[in-house]
């Protein structure tokens, strides 16, 4: 595959909270796409197409946003495009994005995903009856917590391997001020009294409900070599998709994942994630994908990705080798739409010596990470500090 | 002089969907099946693997699924969960299980209910059977199960979860 070489040159987020009385969703947009251009010193006039994503419309009931938000994100006379792939949106978003440059169609490129969860209600959108099957969908805690239980049955993972990651990244959290959730002083004992929502998971291993926007600015090499801040060059971008169901899909440990990350660490010439990467900000809504998406992705044998969690390697706070979620993950914050792309961002953050409190000391190469549906849509980047 | 009023921050606009569903083909087969208080499946003829809810093709080899296969009403508990909040839309009170079924016969799972149990001891492997309404309130809708209860039958070892025939598991 033959693709120019594009980079992140701007970053733009809002601070996740419960609500946002001050905005609208096209004002929530706006601030973190102002946000992106003040941080790549661009204007409006500079971006030659936008790249929007959310998940589905249903949350908030604004079908096709798109359509509203055409002006509030300046795209008179640009090419617009809205992406949908559940919650792994935010990430395809900007690879859609990121694809307009490396095909040298565009120069530079706005990319945008949000959620405003305060004007929705993603508990019931995703609960709808359907037809040929009992009305017995309790969200998106009630059909992962079956598969949670089953990894935890094939592991042999302590039970408490969910409630450190709860703890970990609720840690990290509370150094990025950006987080949603605030608890420099939560523990574990505190995680495991907390009420249990869907067995195996508890409230505090589950993410909250957040509005927010981020934005990115991607550029092609030519540009981003002139950007006045350290670009993220992006070494390799990649998506798989499957059925939700299928007689023998592995649910715990699905195919498109790891072919997935199989796709971008051979781009990014990657061959042992946990020893080429410095750090990875991946797609956990609940604790225990953590240890799951460990072994999907490759950074420990099928079985063992709860030994990384368990050793503090994934932890910043415990100076491990190889952090996961240093901004506090969408444990902290999610915002639906936008998560996949805050991790995406979040990765560029790293390489770029951006991070603040939650930097990852002397991060080259990062992995970002979002998967969606019936965790059945996957999208990754690598990002590095050099162009490889 | 106009009076000073509070500033209008939102208000509640709700949109209520309604659908006619096409069933298409196998579901509409399926479903006039379950009228008749009998679960069907479909058996993809390259893998061999049983689905139901038919749809009409299988989704791992990409093929059409046409051979009907009738299945049991006892199924085997793939995985589950206890859920301590109420469905939106659903009158059921918490808490209930919610449980991932392989009906002897098939090859992947439903969700269903599990009642006449006692929650602590529901685990994966555990043998149950369906509990149907009263004949003439059944219709084409899988809710003419209430619900699944254990049944005195040994657990299925985890590897033969889903694989389990149409005659059921003698343990």
């Amino acid at each position: 595959m033959m693709a120019n070489l594009a980079a992140v040159v701007g970053i733009g987020q809002t601070k996740y909270t419960t609500k946002r009385h001050d905005v609208s969703i096209a004002g929530l947009v706006r601030e973190a796409a102002v946000n992106a251009l003040e941080d790549a010193q661009l204007s409006w006039d500079d971006i030659d197409a936008v790249i929007i994503g959310k998940a589905p419309d249903m949350f908030e009931g604004v079908v096709m946003p798109e359509i509203y938000l055409a002006d509030a994100l300046g795209c008179n006379g640009k090419p617009m495009l809205r992406v949908h792939t559940a919650g792994s949106v935010g990430g395809s978003t900007a690879l859609v994005a990121a694809s307009h440059v490396q095909s040298g169609s565009f120069r530079r490129v706005l990319t945008v995903a949000y959620e405003k969860q305060s004007e929705s209600n993603a508990m019931w959108a995703l609960s709808t009856p359907q037809p040929f099957s009992t009305h017995l969908n309790a969200g998106a805690g009630g059909y992962f917590a079956p598969i949670i239980r089953e990894y935890m049955r094939r592991s042999g993972a302590p039970y408490d391997a969910g409630i450190k990651v709860a703890v970990k990244d609720r840690l990290h959290g509370a150094r990025n001020p950006l987080a949603h959730l605030q608890k420099p002083d939560i523990t574990m004992k505190e995680v495991e009294e907390s009420f249990m929502l869907w067995d195996p998971i508890r409230f505090l291993e589950a993410c909250p409900s957040s509005d927010g926007a981020c934005a990115m600015v991607i550029a092609d090499e030519g540009l981003a070599e002139q950007a006045p801040r350290p670009p993220a060059w992006i070494r390799g971008v990649a998506m798989r998709s499957e059925p939700t169901m299928y007689a023998g899909r592995d649910e715990v440990n699905p195919q498109a994942g790891r072919d997935c990350a199989g796709d971008v660490y051979r781009q990014a010439g990657i061959s042992d994630p946990r020893r080429d990467l410095d750090c990875a900000e991946v797609y956990v809504p609940f604790s225990w994908y953590e240890p799951m998406w460990l072994e999907n992705l490759g950074f420990a044998p099928e079985g063992e990705g709860w030994k990384l969690t368990m050793d503090g390697a994934t932890s910043l706070d415990e100076g491990g080798d190889i952090p996961w979620n240093p901004s506090g993950g969408v444990l902290c914050s999610n915002p639906i739409g936008a998560s996949g792309m805050i991790r995406f961002a979040e990765a560029a953050r790293q390489v770029r010596g951006d991070a603040g409190d939650h930097q990852v000391e002397g991060a080259r190469l990062a992995l970002g990470h979002a998967y969606g549906g019936g965790a059945q849509f996957f999208a990754m980047w690598v990002v590095g500090a050099d162009k490889g | 002089m106009s009076e000073r009023q509070d500033p209008v921050t939102g208000i509640e606009a709700p949109i209520y969907l309604k659908y006619n569903f096409t069933a298409g083909a196998a579901p509409a087969r399926f479903l006039s099946q379950i009228r008749k208080g009998v679960l069907t499946g479909q058996r993809c003829p390259r893998c061999e693997q049983v689905y139901i809810p038919p749809r009409g093709s299988c989704a791992a080899c990409g093929v059409a699924t046409e051979e009907e296969v009738v299945l049991s009403d006892k199924a085997t508990v793939e995985s589950f969960t206890i859920v301590s909040i109420p469905i939106p839309g659903n009158p059921i009170q918490p808490p209930y299980i919610v449980a991932n079924l392989v009906a002897d016969g098939a090859n992947i799972s439903f969700i269903h209910l599990m009642s006449e149990c006692v929650n602590e001891e529901v685990h994966i492997g555990q043998r149950v059977q369906a509990v149907w309404k009263p004949e003439e309130e059944w219709d084409y809708a899988m809710d003419n199960i209430r619900y699944f209860k254990p049944i005195d039958e040994p657990d299925v070892p985890v590897e033969s979860i889903g694989t389990l025939p149409v005659s059921g598991w003698e343990g």
